[in-house]
């Protein structure tokens, strides 16, 4: 789970790191009257997106008076941010974050991550701020400090200053950046983070470390017990068909192809998927449907991949172990009665009662293509959609 | 022989009162495993399914003698269910359990580590379909039935994956020695590596399939080993080819974040190690059918 950059730096502060002051608006007006009581002479108006990169994308405007603030808080508000990083369909923009701008010397980059291939929290700074990691370890991979916590006592003093010194600053500077990183440290950890970003981090003419932007990924497996956190869920940032899929517990991705997808298990979805583009075709989407899949789940399912109007073809490929196949055929016969299913339907079930399930499925009389295989499954899907294929280039 | 469990395997099922461990104890219990009792804090000096039911794990090894442990424990409560059999010295734990929080398995690890190499747990999972052994045992959730006992050893992260394959074997009359899934989370207990060390050394298992998935560098490392280490053949796939990059596919673990991660990339270290690499997930059982033609008769003792 992501929030935004308002809400990592309200945590964040929570912890200890010095972040500027600011104030969040969903108007103009609202940015206004959020300028006037920040007082001060310049102001960041920053666009909130689950996403990177909106300096360059518009997203970020520095403004002098209440009225370029009003005129940037209305570019930006109810449109869609398109940067690098959100793909071509951009984020909508419902919140806008209104922050004092003071200046300051140096941007520096801090980063917190779990590693997996560690299995440790690591933490990344480099004297160059302001760009992508990827560009500081490309410009200059010995000005990048790395350090690995012990997660039986958590982030130490003396590794701190190890990163502090690293970053070439002075000693006033260091006493505030170790604060900052074991609050940092301490946020991560007490939230259940996955990935904390501040980039750039600032370091002020009278010394003061800030952390200028902040961005804060969540375990979603973790979520539980953060009550504090998903209360910042933004359903607006995600895709309007995964978030449906997220409330019936089903695990939706949309994609750019043709054959949507219905299938028990992650590994075998990807599977699936793949399997398509070996004999020729595209998937419209990911979805597991996950272990005991009722009737009404795989009805859902089907709603959603439907819902998708690229869709040509749909392959249902269940390969049950806890789940059953007559239960499943169940499903997928209540399903087509409801859904008025245009298109070619292909259904492949193997493992548990995979006899009852076919029987079903051939005395309820629907149009069904069954194949045998996965392999079968995903050259009859193909063809099913075949004339498409003819169109297009790919 | 098999790897890690066999018919003589003495087991306890964690959370066997629940729903869950309730069916699956007996799932296990109908393909013959030894399963010995189970443990329910507050249930102990009770019996359930006709077996033996302790407070904590430590009483059920004093009574049971028991080596393996399987958890049906919800997320919250995973960790500390692992690191209680850990403690009592429970050889092998398997962990079913699909939500468990990222920094809990950072800190089994390290408490894993506390005890010497020779008495150290393996864990295995979480988020995972468990370990059969054809004919002896069963650890975990899958339908044992689609199983036929043989001489390839098989290690997946994913479940149904790994059924899709044993499917695929069986239908061209290859069995498997044992059968591994080691969990889609990105931090799990064993590795492919970690299994691969074990099949390497099974005088049954005569080759191995190794099933991967997009995200972490676990695949690229176990196939250096098996370059460096294995003598006898591996097949390699990888799920995930038309995954796009951020997304997590179902499992907390498949998600293309870094270099390396994605399944073009860990297909290409996989042939470059010498891996033969199934060309798509409907190959799994031909392909293996191939390589096990491909070995010298006195290789095929089992």
């Amino acid at each position: 789970m992501d929030i935004h950059e308002y809400q990592a730096k309200e945590l964040l502060q929570k912890f200890g790191v010095a972040v500027p002051q600011g104030l969040m608006a969903m108007s103009a007006d609202q940015a206004v009257y959020a300028a006037t009581q920040l007082g001060g002479w310049h102001w960041a108006v920053k666009a909130q997106i689950h996403a990177g990169a909106r300096g360059k994308a518009g997203g970020v405007k520095l403004c002098k008076t209440y009225n370029e603030v009003r005129h940037a808080a209305e570019q930006m508000l109810n449109k869609r941010l398109v940067t690098t990083q959100t793909g071509p369909e951009g984020k909508p923009v419902q919140r806008v974050y209104i922050e004092v701008a003071d200046p300051f010397e140096k941007e520096l980059y801090l980063g917190f991550v779990l590693d997996r291939k560690a299995e440790r929290v690591r933490v990344i700074a480099s004297k160059h701020g302001g760009m992508e990691i990827e560009e500081i370890v490309a410009k200059d991979a010995n000005a990048v400090t790395q350090i690995l916590v012990e997660p039986a006592v958590g982030l130490q003093a003396f590794q701190a200053r190890e990163i502090a010194f690293d970053l070439g600053l002075n000693i006033k500077q260091v006493s505030r950046a170790v604060t900052l990183l074991l609050g940092a440290y301490r946020a991560f950890r007490d939230c259940d983070a996955t990935m904390l970003e501040i980039n750039p981090l600032v370091v002020t003419k009278d010394d003061r470390v800030v952390a200028l932007d902040a961005k804060m990924s969540f375990d979603d497996n973790a979520m539980f017990r953060r009550p504090n956190v998903s209360s910042m869920f933004d359903p607006a940032q995600s895709d309007p068909r995964e978030a449906q899929a997220a409330e019936h517990n089903l695990n939706y991705i949309g994609l750019e192809g043709e054959i949507g997808c219905i299938v028990n298990g992650a590994g075998l979805a990807m599977a699936t998927m793949d399997m398509i583009k070996h004999a020729g075709g595209q998937p419209a989407n990911f979805l597991d449907v996950g272990g005991g899949a009722s009737p009404e789940r795989v009805a859902t399912a089907f709603r959603l991949v439907l819902s998708d109007p690229n869709v040509k073809s749909v392959l249902v490929n269940i390969f049950a172990g806890i789940n059953r196949c007559d239960w499943v055929a169940q499903g997928v016969v209540q399903a087509v009665k409801e859904t008025d299913i245009k298109v070619p339907l292909i259904v492949r079930l193997a493992g548990t009662n995979v006899e009852a399930g076919r029987k079903i499925i051939e005395e309820s009389g629907i149009a069904i293509i069954s194949a045998d295989t996965l392999i079968d499954a995903a050259e009859k899907a193909v063809a099913a959609c075949g004339n498409v294929h003819k169109l297009t280039t790919h | 022989m098999s790897i890690l469990i066999d018919e003589k395997t003495p087991i306890i099922v964690q959370g066997i009162t629940g729903d869950k461990g309730t069916f699956h104890a007996k799932e296990m219990l109908d393909c013959g495993t030894k399963v010995v009792g189970g443990v329910t804090p507050g249930k102990g000096g009770t019996t359930h399914l006709g077996l033996p039911v302790f407070n904590t794990v430590k009483d059920a090894v004093k009574a049971t003698g028991a080596e393996a442990s399987i958890t049906f424990v919800a997320p919250a409560f995973a960790a500390d269910a692992i690191m209680e059999a850990a403690d009592a010295g429970i050889r092998l734990v398997c962990s079913i359990t699909d939500g468990i929080p990222a920094q809990d398995m950072m800190r089994i690890k390290r408490y894993l580590m506390r005890y010497p190499k020779e008495r150290r747990t393996m864990l295995v999972g979480p988020n995972c379909a468990g370990i059969i052994s054809p004919g002896k045992a069963m650890l975990g959730i899958m339908p044992s039935n689609i199983y036929m006992k043989g001489n390839v050893g098989v290690i997946s992260r994913s479940g149904t994956l790994g059924y899709e394959a044993a499917s695929q074997m069986k239908a061209l009359g290859i069995g498997i020695s044992t059968s591994v899934g080691i969990g889609g989370d990105p931090i799990n207990g064993s590795s492919f590596a970690d299994h691969f060390v074990l099949f390497e050394q099974d005088p049954e298992t005569a080759a191995v399939l190794m099933i991967g998935e997009i995200g972490g560098a676990q695949e690229a490392e176990a196939a250096a080993w098996v370059q460096k280490n294995m003598t006898k053949p591996v097949v390699g796939f990888v799920a995930g080819l038309t995954a796009p990059k951020g997304r997590k596919m179902g499992h907390a673990g498949a998600i293309i974040s870094a270099a390396g991660d994605s399944a073009a990339e860990k297909t290409e270290i996989m042939k470059s190690y010498g891996l033969t690499v199934a060309p798509s997930p409907g190959e799994f059982g031909t392909t293996m059918a191939k390589v096990l033609a491909g070995i010298k008769p006195q290789r095929m003792s089992a």
